[in-house]
């Protein structure tokens, strides 16, 4: 939570103000009695009428200076308590943008929601009324005890008893209850869990006719979470009525304390009365102070949690440290991989240098997967090549691709991108390079063209249109343009964009699963990436347009220096790659071309008869 | 529905939530007014000692004893009545959010499909969570302090009014100002914090969808216009908190202004009685001092005021929710459907998502028990708008579905649900063991049934492999799962429930070839004289359909056997050879 602090650096002279003016309130407020007690003692006895207006007015006119300071006191501490959360959410959110793909997997999109929104909410209550109360509540503590220090020195050691008395009370309930809070936090992380999967999962849900086990699950977890709320509600609520019996208890001791003074003629009467009055005093302050505890507990538990998500690393900032934490998990699964197709034909070294994309050796496994999902893998792809890759589900493909652009860390083995490592880029530089299309298509809130320039921010709108139409999403754009302009018949190109203009709604519900994913790979061909994967992105397209997409990638590799990477389950969709990568259980069972794996891969065989059943025609096809 | 309910129309609401639970509200009154009562008498006990301690050698120990006897009592039972209160609060304001937040689950629940496809998700995820937060953390302000509060001012009044009639009606005609000017920030600051709360809401969402889709985000480099984007909602955000909490916490000091008034008013009045000879000054010190214990409630309460400001405008948008159109609710008398349905009927259908575009008009399709019907046609032809209206996620516009002469809409949806079994494209995995996912339709499955669907699913080798077998649990999003292991999971999940019926909506798109066919095979088997509905890509899965639909635009095209459809060498016959084309022919 403390670290958490160095945000709030910004606004040092706001949280340096908001407690001052507070306490210069206090003390005008505290100046009331006093004008009272001269109204009493002077205007009452001397019957000045006069006297008495005057003291009046002025006690009116304390009472707008606090007013005054109150209100900067309040404005200084809203602004510093607002201007911290909303930096504290800009920096955690910064954060988790910087996390690698591992560290999302392990940490959760729910948490991350609840911490970002709810926990920075409660840090942020607590840190508002901290900064109004935190100065004030001690100044006038510690302000009475000594007070009565120079009423009477040994009364005022019952001060010196009760005051430790509270503090150890304050704090310690404090400490109990900052772990339960933390549970109550977690707890809800539960029930936002299941609310969004419940959102997400609706169909599947309802199709299964769920509900009501839902609706069951999620009042079990939600009673879960009042379980805990009441629990660390107990606690607290333990601390009022704790501190009320000791400074109250405190009072009966006072009052003892100060009859046996008064009875040996030490203090007088009105001194006790004045005694009694600052321990009432304190009571007050610590009721209020009762309050921002409660507030300030949870907003340090909460701060807890938005400090742990901090101080996971950014695990790709660090290479060297990278690789040896991830070396934990070595099963010997994968060593016989390597056989027949071990040293491939030209794989010498130089070669390996002067490839586009070089695998070398390379092992990798999943932080949390005990199994490698890719062991030994070693290939080269050129400039101006083809790569397809092929293989059964979950045999490694989307983690071979991943790898690329460095989304994960090889465990041992090196992936270089222009003969360099890619430990050795900056992430941007290297990602710049490479335009991704992923399995799961995904757009995002805006319009069409807003999310096809994430692909390069520059792009004209002739790019836009270019890419579109290589990516065979002309006609989804043109009928959104048709559907804005209700009348406008022809197809020309100011239809098409103002269907660039087109809304998409959050994660682009209003697209169907096969126009995403040929706006997505619209997207990924706007930046002219050097390296272009397609990650089984043509899963939903029907064959002619995803033969027509091949042919328009083709075209654009004219100058033959886009080298691409296609994912597939379809043999057609490769056949025309220059070198094709078998993958069975993350090992590789064969690198060639069509050819020479139909002659020689069984596996490769056999997924390409699956599709093309083995006739006469189909092979002279395949050969032609 | 009204769309924006007024804050009077949300306070009764909320009171409403609160009625059931009436006894404990009542024991904490009880409480409070034990406790206050209590905490007012404890002075006039401290009164009697200080009377009783003279002057050296004049101090009665004896009496002072029995009255701190009295004194001890009396702040036990005080703290006690405390605890209970704060207990009672406690119990009262968590069970209460609870139960909205409930609510506004089961509203999630039986909202239509067509709400919840327009509704960003981590909107509503705001609404359920952090809503209910600050609702359930207004209202325990609310509580602890509005009861004492209300109490205390009783209280004062009575021993006010046995010292001065006079005073006293200074003080009760001058204290309601501050009331007013509380109610006055008050008004004002509503809308503040219903902007606040909406802002957050729109914060929530944009946090969901990139957070939830980072990786793309960061495949993309766009950390940065990301960052951006959300720092112009955060600023925003802090905007419009900084107006709801500042001119909020305005309420404070400016009835403590009142208040400083009051004060000078009974000191006037007070001076000026005395001067008069009407009273003495022992009484007018009494009188300031319970003038202020009077008043001060009055800060506390208006602080309270501005917290339940926020939770009223929290919570409107909680029952904004919670008022949202639920599903039509199921045909009161349900016709029952026979124990194994096969026969579907599509009657003169149409439907649209919306007005303007329409989709789907006047499908007729007749399917008879144990058919397989295979749907193809370009993307965005409708094909997965057709599995919407047969599962009944959304309600035709006109015409009707009907399965064995039964509308579906005089059907429980449950018993529609039921009658199939749905694996679409989009996998859906919960975070939770692998054999949970796999239950999920039938959490009492036995562990063999389970593992002999996955094996039908060709599944059981993957997760096998797992670190933990059928025990591994997976992530939020599927974790490391492939694409394809994770159909290959949403079938084995179908596979264990046999339904009557089946569709498969690109079911088996991220599977390769060789497991596919294997899993077809398991399919054929299990859906013998079983009704299904395929819609795929890959047409070498579907020729041997009893009927291909070709849709186009909503309409069908084309309809027949893979063998007629081919020999029309129409639409059909085109995407078919299409996928024969190796590349460099075309």
């Amino acid at each position: 939570m403390w670290k958490l602090l160095k945000y709030m650096k910004a606004y040092r002279k706001e949280s340096f103000c908001a407690p001052l003016f507070k306490l210069l309130e206090a003390s005008f407020e505290l100046l009331v009695p006093l004008v009272m007690a001269r109204i009493i003692d002077v205007g009452i006895k001397n019957q000045d009428t006069a006297y008495i207006l005057r003291m009046c007015l002025l006690m009116v006119a304390l009472g707008v200076i606090g007013l005054v300071c109150a209100v900067t006191a309040q404005y200084f501490s809203a602004k510093a308590a607002v201007g911290f959360s909303a930096k504290l959410r800009e920096v955690l959110f910064a954060h988790v943008q910087s996390l690698s793909f591992t560290e999302q997997d392990d940490i959760g999109t729910s948490t991350l929601i609840t911490r970002m929104t709810s926990d920075i909410n409660q840090v942020q209550s607590g840190v508002n009324l901290f900064l109004r109360l935190f100065l004030r509540s001690p100044f006038i503590v510690f302000g009475a005890m000594a007070m009565a220090f120079t009423i009477d020195v040994k009364a005022a050691f019952v001060f010196v008893v009760v005051i430790p008395i509270l503090c150890v009370i304050v704090f310690g309930i404090m400490l109990i209850s900052i772990p339960m809070y933390r549970r109550v936090q977690e707890r809800l992380d539960a029930v936002v869990r299941l609310t969004r999967e419940n959102l997400l999962g609706v169909r599947v849900i309802r199709a299964f006719c769920r509900e009501p086990e839902e609706v069951r699950d999620f009042e079990g977890k939600n009673e879960l979470l009042v379980k805990a709320q009441l629990l660390s509600g107990r606690i607290s609520a333990m601390m009022n009525p704790m501190t009320y019996v000791v400074i109250n208890m405190g009072l009966v001791v006072l009052l003892y304390v100060g009859a046996s003074r008064v009875d040996s003629g030490l203090i007088t009467q009105g001194s006790v009365v004045a005694l009694v009055n600052y321990m009432s005093q304190i009571l007050v302050e610590l009721v209020k102070l009762a309050n921002l505890i409660i507030t300030v507990t949870k907003a340090i538990a909460c701060g807890n949690r938005i400090q742990s998500v901090l101080e996971v690393p950014a695990g790709m900032e660090t290479p060297e440290q990278d690789a040896a934490s991830k070396s934990e998990t070595q099963t010997g699964a994968g060593r016989l991989s390597q056989k027949g197709f071990a040293d491939f034909p030209d794989k010498s070294d130089e070669d390996r240098e002067n490839a586009v994309v070089a695998f070398d050796h390379v092992n990798f496994s999943y932080r949390s997967a005990g199994a490698d999902a890719l062991s030994d893998l070693t290939f080269a792809a050129h400039r101006g090549e083809t790569i397809g890759i092929i293989g059964g589900t979950g045999s490694g493909k989307t983690s071979l691709v991943s790898l690329i652009p460095r989304f994960y860390d090889v465990r041992s083995g090196s992936v270089k991108v222009d003969g360099r490592d890619v430990r050795e880029y900056p992430l941007e530089e290297l990602r710049r390079k490479v335009g991704i299309v992923m399995q799961k298509p995904v757009l995002f809130k805006g319009t069409i063209r807003s999310n096809l320039l994430w692909g390069n921010e520059d792009a004209t709108d002739e790019d836009l249109i270019e890419a579109v139409r290589a990516a065979q999403a002309e006609d989804v754009v043109l009928s959104k343009g048709l559907e804005e302009v209700a009348h406008s018949k022809g197809q020309d190109d100011t239809a098409l964009l103002r269907g660039l203009d087109a809304a998409v709604e959050q994660e682009g519900r209003n697209f169907s699963g096969g126009q995403k994913q040929r706006l997505t790979i619209a997207r990924a061909l706007v930046r002219h990436p050097e390296i272009l994967i397609l990650d089984d992105s043509a899963s939903a397209l029907d064959f002619a347009t995803d033969a027509r997409l091949r042919g328009a990638i083709r075209r654009l590799n004219e100058k033959g220096d886009l080298t691409v990477f296609i994912v597939s389950q379809r043999t057609s969709s490769i056949a025309h790659a220059d070198k094709i990568i078998v993958l069975e259980d993350g090992h590789v069972a064969g690198i060639g071309t069509h050819k020479e794996l139909l002659a020689s891969c069984e596996v490769y065989q056999e997924t390409h008869y699956s599709q093309f059943p083995k006739t006469e025609t189909a092979d002279k096809g395949v050969l032609a | 529905m009204k769309k924006k309910s007024g804050q009077a129309e949300v306070l009764k609401r909320v009171l409403q939530c609160i009625r059931p639970h009436a006894p404990i509200v009542l024991l904490s009154l009880i409480m409070a007014v034990i406790s206050v009562v209590l905490t007012l008498y404890l002075p006039v006990l401290t009164g009697q000692i200080v009377d009783l301690i003279i002057g050296p050698g004049e101090v009665d120990f004896e009496a002072i004893f029995g009255i701190m006897h009295k004194m001890a009592a009396a702040i036990l039972f005080t703290a006690l009545a405390q605890w209970l209160m704060n207990i009672f609060n406690n119990r009262i304001v968590y069970r209460v959010s609870s139960e909205v937040r409930q609510q506004a689950f089961r509203k999630i629940e039986i909202l239509p499909l067509g709400y919840l496809d327009t509704h960003s998700s981590g909107e509503m995820v705001s609404r359920v969570i952090a809503d209910v937060d600050q609702f359930s953390d207004g209202l325990l302000m609310g509580f602890t302090q509005l009861f004492t509060g209300v109490v205390t001012i009783v209280g004062t009044l009575f021993f006010m009014l046995s010292v001065n009639v006079r005073i006293t009606l200074v003080v009760v005609i001058l204290t309601p100002v501050s009331l007013l000017v509380a109610n006055f920030i008050a008004k004002r600051t509503y809308s503040m914090f219903r902007k606040q709360s909406e802002t957050r809401g729109e914060q929530t969402a944009l946090i969901d969808e990139m957070i939830g889709n980072q990786k793309v985000v960061q495949a993309y480099g766009q950390e940065a216009r990301v960052q951006e984007q959300f720092n112009e909602v955060n600023a925003r955000l802090s905007q419009y908190s900084l107006r709801a909490i500042f001119f909020s916490s305005l309420t404070n000091p400016c009835t403590r202004f009142v208040n400083s008034l009051v004060y000078t008013g009974v000191g006037l009045t007070g001076a000026l009685s005395v001067v008069g000879g009407l009273m003495s000054v022992g009484q007018l010190s009494a009188f300031l001092s319970y003038a202020n214990q009077y008043t001060k409630p009055f800060n506390e309460i208006s602080g309270v005021v501005t917290e339940l400001q926020n939770a009223i405008a929290c919570a409107g948008r909680i029952f904004e929710l919670i008022d949202a159109q639920a599903e039509k609710p199921d045909a009161a008398p349900a016709k029952e459907l026979p124990s194994d349905p096969g026969a579907v009927t599509l009657d003169h259908v149409s439907f649209s998502y919306s007005k303007e575009a329409p989709l789907i008009e006047n499908f007729n399709l007749a399917v008879h028990p144990g058919q397989r019907v295979a749907i193809v046609g370009p993307t965005g032809c409708g094909k997965t708008t057709m599995i919407n209206l047969l599962m009944r996620f959304y309600d035709v516009d006109g015409g009707s579905i009907s399965i064995e002469e039964r509308d579906i809409r005089s059907l429980k949806r449950s018993d529609l649900r039921s009658a199939y079994g749905m694996v679409l494209q989009d996998t859906w995995l919960r975070a939770g063991t692998i054999r949970e996912n796999i239950a999920m339709g039938r959490p009492d499955a036995t562990e063999e049934e389970i593992i002999q669907a996955a094996k039908d699913s060709h599944a059981h080798s993957f997760i096998r492999r797992l670190p933990q077998g059928y025990d591994t649990v997976i992530g939020e999003n599927g974790g490391n799962l492939s694409q394809g292991q994770k159909q290959l999971l949403c079938i084995a999940r179908v596979m264990l429930t046999l339904p009557p019926m089946l569709i498969l909506d690109e079911a088996t798109s991220s599977i390769d070839t060789r497991t596919e066919i294997r899993i077809q095979q398991a399919f054929q088997k299990m859906m013998q004289g079983r009704t299904s509905f395929i819609v795929a890509h890959r047409l070498s899965t579907i020729q041997n359909a009893d009927v291909i639909l070709v849709m186009k635009d909503g309409h069908i095209i084309e309809q027949g056997t893979h063998q007629e459809l081919l020999e029309k060498a129409g639409f059909y016959a085109n995407l078919y050879n299409s996928q024969f084309v190796m590349p460099g022919q075309v």
